[in-house]
């Protein structure tokens, strides 16, 4: 019968209990953290010349997809789920090359610009039909990633278009120290200014809010509808973002959306994201596909057939999330 | 377990609009089919419209013949809508049965080669069934991760089996592609037997049953004795038999076996679903409804092909269509 | 006193809802004076939730004026609600799972001292703000939210079942402070089932039947039984259940097998070394008050959850379950009180009934058809269930629920029944009739163990009762001696001469009320 209070600390056994408590609960992301050291490790051993220019390649490869991962873990913090994630990027990677192409780079500054308010609206087009509907996300982003899918290949059907040239320069090549890739720099520097702030705003708290829970939310004061529109818009604006750097990293634009949502997916939930909402952030998903860009990296090394990888990409996914439902179990038992 | 005191309402949640005003509303609700069958007359009236004289007896037997596969397709994700679920490795897992038969056929007999396919299209079920139903893991993410798995598997085998080349064994293309009497598509044989099956299944079998019970309330079928771990598993294996029979099919239509020959049916198979009226919540749906709506899309498909329009127009009429049917739907049955 | 007092704080006047077909609320009104507790009772299907969802901006009235401080009074949400001067606590916190108290608070813009005070004042002290609200005991969050609600200083506060998960010393302490409201010009709306509570705190009760106000009472000694009236209307109060004093208590065979043997039953620190026999032809009781281990033994019974230590015996044979199928296969069947969760709301009340028969295995196959509506029919016949509404589960009123999850078993035949508190929120009519099927099934050789919060309700349909504590069984009481107020104080394990809570919260609001109540009457 007793009320199980928490009380306020008090000493320094307290202290030492509160910090053990925040790490049980950034438990995910220090073991990803965890993870991609041993990864680099590894890739290190296999590859003794594994230097700034793989680390280079490395970034630009996956600068596109880490977009996309921060773009869905925003939704699916919020309670929802975006299918149209790779569809929106290929949206803005050809309507980018088609605008920039042959043009001055200011012009190509407004074309940026102006992609990643389409990304906006896009993403709040999304936001919208889930909301008006009340068609469960699944579906409403499903049919969506073929809208946007087919409006991009309109737009392009084949990989063309062309990109400013300063675009391009923005995320090769290194700054500074030759270990560190522009394209991260670049990465850190967006999702510092534009998620950091967000998510300690209030806008943020309801973001986190309704994706625990709606009825608590709602009860709160807080509207649902329109934050949930912000977070697909978001999502929205950061695909815009990927797409961008697909245009950057590739020099064209690229109509076919490939996996990107899956990756997406696949990150967010090696990123310790909940898909129940209202849990993790975009620091964990990063660093999840940094980690699976490099296991990736170290198959290839060993030797071992692309075609393995990709099963080996699966298997992973699949055990890492029962790993994770098998430890949420034990605990509810315990 | 405290629960709520007596004040959690007659049912708990604030009754929605009933529909005594009648009229379309109420036909939408409790006899799905009709609006639908509709749709489909509206759009093969289009169809004449825009190609006069292309409705033929053979004209039927091609958009049935081409329906079929995914009708069998969106019956996977029927069954897994039903309890809340989703089968998004059915692409890869038809992809696979079809290519280990084509692969298998010269060297073991087109009998083995078949009964190898539908076995490991078991397998892949299994574990499927056991990441959703023991693990619970979420069936979004357990069947694509299958998806990549199989994906991977099958494109190292493929590398193995280079040499060896595909066969579709005669039989296959036959009751895939063959057509009788000049408007009877073959794989009707097929298709039959299976559509009866979970119609009739669905509503009056035990396990059609408790698929509904589990979609509706998970909680409420546990209390009352149902071993959900058990209905997950034997529904992602039947899912994965049903794709692998519709990749045989397929491969019966295309006359060639590739590992990702399905893929593309995947998104489609679901819009089938959902067109037809199964909600992706769980606990409301049905098969008939699913197979009107795989021949929709399919004569949607046709209609846009004759009017010449470009692969992605189709794709966003799609997209717009599925929103569009699926918002009725919810305004409708009033579901939250 | 004056009619139609300009003073009303709140003036609620023929408010009506219907939802189709259904009426939800006919012609309902309410009066709150300032200053004042009122009382908002009323069994479900009377529209009492239906009316708090419309003072709280859930719902729209199709009809009816709504007036605080003499201004119109229109809501679509919980903000408008507040601005318009009205706050709610609801029975399920209103406090986000996975941000901590201190971000709860900001997403509402309430100053986080304000909301210390008043957590203080209602008994948590020491609460830690950056505390997880999932980590937080339901207790804990009921009292935050209650203060969080307090802090806003509404008009008027709205109270839904506010102690129903409290221990007695919060509750005690709530109770406390809702009383000084008295002294300022604000109100609270208090509604709740528990007499005691009621006497102990209101000055008046507003009594809703069927849609309807049918009285509003003042709240002086004595006066429950004219609430009880008012809400029962013209059904008798019925007596006590027939055969509930017939010698069905006819003195058991010194030898027999009891059904069900629970020994030494414990499971974690919530229940303790419970043993107890329930044998055939008996409904055995179960007393507690919130929370005291009665949750955890049901649970173990059916099947839903293992004990940590202790056996349980069947018919004489030690069993142990891993899943409510084995408890049912055991002949233990379980009757939730959350019809929520024993119901499949989209499905027709056949397909509810059908449910256990088709959930082993072996019974996956084909269903006999005709078999299966025999047993139907002649469950709905029992249990008088009203099928008119026919259609999904969901539109069946409260009491018909109840009964199809009952039914569910009774078509199967039952052996052992366990119900958990099935007449909770359920017109009286319903209940007797739960009560006398109850009594039938005993009656015809089942075993019953019952667990109702409405301790009036032992004497109706038990034989004996045996009463939880702490997650220790600290009383067995025989039919004969079960009054209310035997089995309230064994639920508080007191011995006859220490006062109960309530007496004490009674004693320290009693003054108050009593002058006003003096000052009331006509």
């Amino acid at each position: 019968m007793s009320s199980g209070l928490a009380a306020v600390p008090r000493d320094r056994a307290e202290i030492i209990e509160r910090a053990g408590s925040w790490a049980r609960r950034n438990m995910w992301t220090l073991g990803l953290l965890g993870l991609l050291v041993v990864a680099f490790a590894i890739t290190k051993l296999l590859q003794p010349n594994y230097g700034p220019a793989a680390i280079q390649g490395l970034a630009i490869n996956i600068l596109p997809i880490a977009f996309a991962a921060v773009a869905q873990a925003i939704v699916v913090i919020s309670g929802g789920i975006d299918l149209s994630v790779g569809p929106m990027m290929a949206l803005a990677s050809v309507t980018s090359a088609v605008l920039m192409k042959g043009q001055s780079d200011l012009f190509a500054v407004g074309v940026v610009l102006g992609v990643i308010l389409l990304g906006l609206a896009v993403g709040a087009i999304n936001g919208a039909l889930v909301v008006v509907t009340r068609v469960p996300d699944i579906v409403v982003t499903l049919a969506m990633s073929f809208v946007w899918a087919g409006t991009a290949l309109l737009i392009l059907n084949t990989p063309g278009g062309g990109a400013a040239p300063w675009l391009m320069a923005i995320i090769s090549g290194p700054l500074g120290s030759p270990w560190l890739p522009k394209a991260m720099v670049v990465l850190a520097v967006i999702v510092g200014v534009l998620w950091l702030p967000l998510r300690r705003s209030t806008l943020g708290l309801t973001l986190y809010a309704v994706g625990s829970s709606r009825l608590a939310a709602f009860r709160s004061g807080v509207a649902v509808g329109p934050t949930k529109i912000v977070a697909y818009a978001l999502t929205g604006f950061f695909s815009a973002l990927g797409g961008l750097a697909l245009t950057a990293t590739g020099g064209v634009g690229a109509p076919v959306p490939g996996s990107y949502t899956l990756q997406s997916i696949a990150a967010i939930v090696l990123g310790g994201v909940s898909l129940a909402g209202g849990r993790g952030g975009v620091l964990g998903p990063i660093i999840a596909v940094i980690v699976l860009a490099l296991v990736r990296t170290d198959l290839f090394f060993a030797g071992v057939d692309p075609n393995w990888s990709t099963a080996i990409q699966g298997a992973i996914l699949i055990g890492v999330v029962m790993f994770g439902s098998l430890v949420a179990m034990r605990r509810v038992r315990a | 377990m405290t629960g709520t005191a007596g004040t959690a309402g007659t049912a708990g949640t604030p009754r929605r609009a009933s529909l005594a005003e009648g009229g379309w509303r109420r036909i939408i609700r409790d006899q799905p089919l009709i609006p639908l069958v509709i749709l489909l007359a509206v759009l093969v009236a289009l169809l004449e419209v825009a190609k006069p004289g292309i409705v033929s007896g053979n004209w039927l037997a091609t958009t049935v013949r081409a329906a079929i596969p995914l009708a069998i397709l969106a019956a996977c994700q029927t069954l897994a809508m039903l309890t809340g679920g989703i089968d998004l490795s059915v692409g890869a897992v038809a992809s696979m049965a079809a290519f280990l038969m084509a692969t298998l056929a010269t060297g073991q007999g087109p009998v083995v080669a078949i009964a190898i396919g539908l076995v490991a299209a078991m397998i892949a079920g299994l574990v499927n069934g056991i990441g959703i139903g023991v693990f619970k893991v979420h069936p979004l993410i357990m069947t694509l991760g299958m998806s990549l798995v199989v994906l991977g598997l099958m494109s190292v085998y493929q590398l193995l089996m280079v040499r060896s080349g595909t066969l579709i064994p005669d039989p296959i293309l036959w009751l895939g592609s063959g057509i009788s009497f000049g408007f009877v598509p073959n794989s009707l044989l097929v298709f039959v037997p299976i559509a009866a099956l979970i119609v009739v299944g669905l509503r009056r079998s035990g396990y059609g049953r408790l698929l509904f019970a589990i979609g509706d309330n998970p909680i409420a079928a546990r209390l009352a004795g149902t071993r959900i771990w058990q209905v997950h598993v034997a529904l992602y294996i039947l899912s994965a038999i049903l794709a692998a029979v519709a990749g045989i099919l397929i491969t019966g239509v295309a006359n060639t076996a590739t590992v990702s020959l399905v893929e593309q049916s995947v998104l489609p198979s679901v819009a089938a679903a959902v067109i037809g009226g199964t909600s992706i919540m769980g606990g409301r749906g049905g098969y008939a409804g699913t197979i009107v709506g795989a021949l929709i899309l399919t004569v949607l498909t046709t209609l846009l092909t004759v009017l010449e329009m470009p692969e992605a127009v189709r794709q966003v009429l799609f997209g717009a269509i599925i929103v569009a049917v699926a918002a009725a739907y919810t305004r409708v049955t009033g579901e939250a | 006193m004056i009619d139609g007092a300009p003073d009303l704080l709140l003036n609620a006047t023929d408010v009506a809802k219907h939802y189709g077909a259904v009426v939800a609320l006919r012609s309902a009104s309410l009066a709150v004076r300032p200053g004042e507790v009122h009382a908002l009772m009323g069994a479900n299907g009377a529209g009492k939730s239906t009316l708090v969802k419309i003072l709280t901006g859930g719902v729209r009235p199709d009809r009816g004026t709504i007036d605080v401080r003499g201004k119109p009074f229109a809501a679509h949400s919980p903000t408008e609600a507040r601005r318009g001067g009205i706050v709610s606590v609801y029975q399920e916190p209103s406090l986000v799972p996975d941000l901590d108290v201190r971000s709860n608070l900001r997403l509402t813009q309430t100053p986080a001292e304000a909301v210390r005070h008043w957590l203080a004042e209602l008994g948590l002290p020491d609460l830690d703000l950056a505390s997880v609200v999932r980590d937080l005991p339901l207790a804990s969050l009921r009292i935050i939210d209650l203060a969080r609600a307090l802090a806003i200083e509404p008009d008027i506060l709205m109270l839904d079942e506010i102690t129903a998960a409290l221990p007695a010393n919060l509750t005690e302490r709530v109770l406390e402070v809702i009383g000084r409201q008295k002294g300022t010009n604000r109100s609270v709306i208090f509604i709740s089932h528990r007499l005691i509570e009621i006497a102990a705190v209101c000055d008046r009760a507003t009594v809703l039947r069927e849609g309807s106000t049918v009285g509003v009472v003042d709240v002086t000694a004595g006066s429950e039984d004219r609430i009880v009236a008012l809400m029962l209307g013209d059904i008798a109060r019925g007596g006590p259940v027939e055969s509930a004093q017939a010698s069905a208590r006819a003195a058991r065979a010194p030898d027999a097998v009891p059904r069900l043997t629970a020994r030494s039953l414990t499971v974690g620190t919530k229940l303790s070394d419970v043993s107890f026999d329930l044998y055939p032809g008996e409904v055995l009781g179960v007393v507690a008050l919130e929370g005291q281990g009665q949750d955890e033994l049901f649970d173990v019974l059916s099947g839903s959850d293992r004990p940590s230590g202790g056996e349980l015996l069947v018919d004489g044979a030690a069993i142990s379950f891993r899943h409510p199928a084995d408890a049912i296969r055991a002949g233990l069947v379980y009757v939730p009180a959350d019809r929520a969760e024993a119901l499949l709301m989209q499905r027709s009340v056949r397909e509810n009934i059908a449910l256990p028969f088709t959930t082993r295995f072996g019974a996956w196959g084909p269903i006999d058809v005709r078999g299966e509506r025999r047993k139907v029919d002649k469950a709905i016949a029992t249990l008088r269930i009203d099928t008119r509404a026919a259609g999904e589960v969901r539109r069946l009123s409260g009491g018909n629920q109840q009964k199809v999850t009952i039914a569910r078993w009774v078509a199967g035949g039952v052996r052992t029944m366990l119900c958990f508190d099935p007449t909770r929120g359920i017109d009286i009519g319903t209940k007797q009739q739960i009560y006398q099927l109850l009594r039938d099934l005993a009656g015809a050789g089942a075993a019953v163990l019952l667990y109702t919060s409405e301790l009036k309700e032992i004497q109706l349909a038990c034989d004996r009762a045996i009463v939880i504590f702490g997650g220790r069984i600290v009383a067995e009481i025989a039919v004969a001696e079960a009054d209310e107020a035997t089995l309230l104080r064994a639920a508080y394990d007191l011995r006859p001469e220490e006062l109960m809570p309530e007496e004490v919260a009674s004693a320290a609001v009693g003054v108050d009320a009593a002058e006003t109540a003096v000052v009331d009457t006509p």
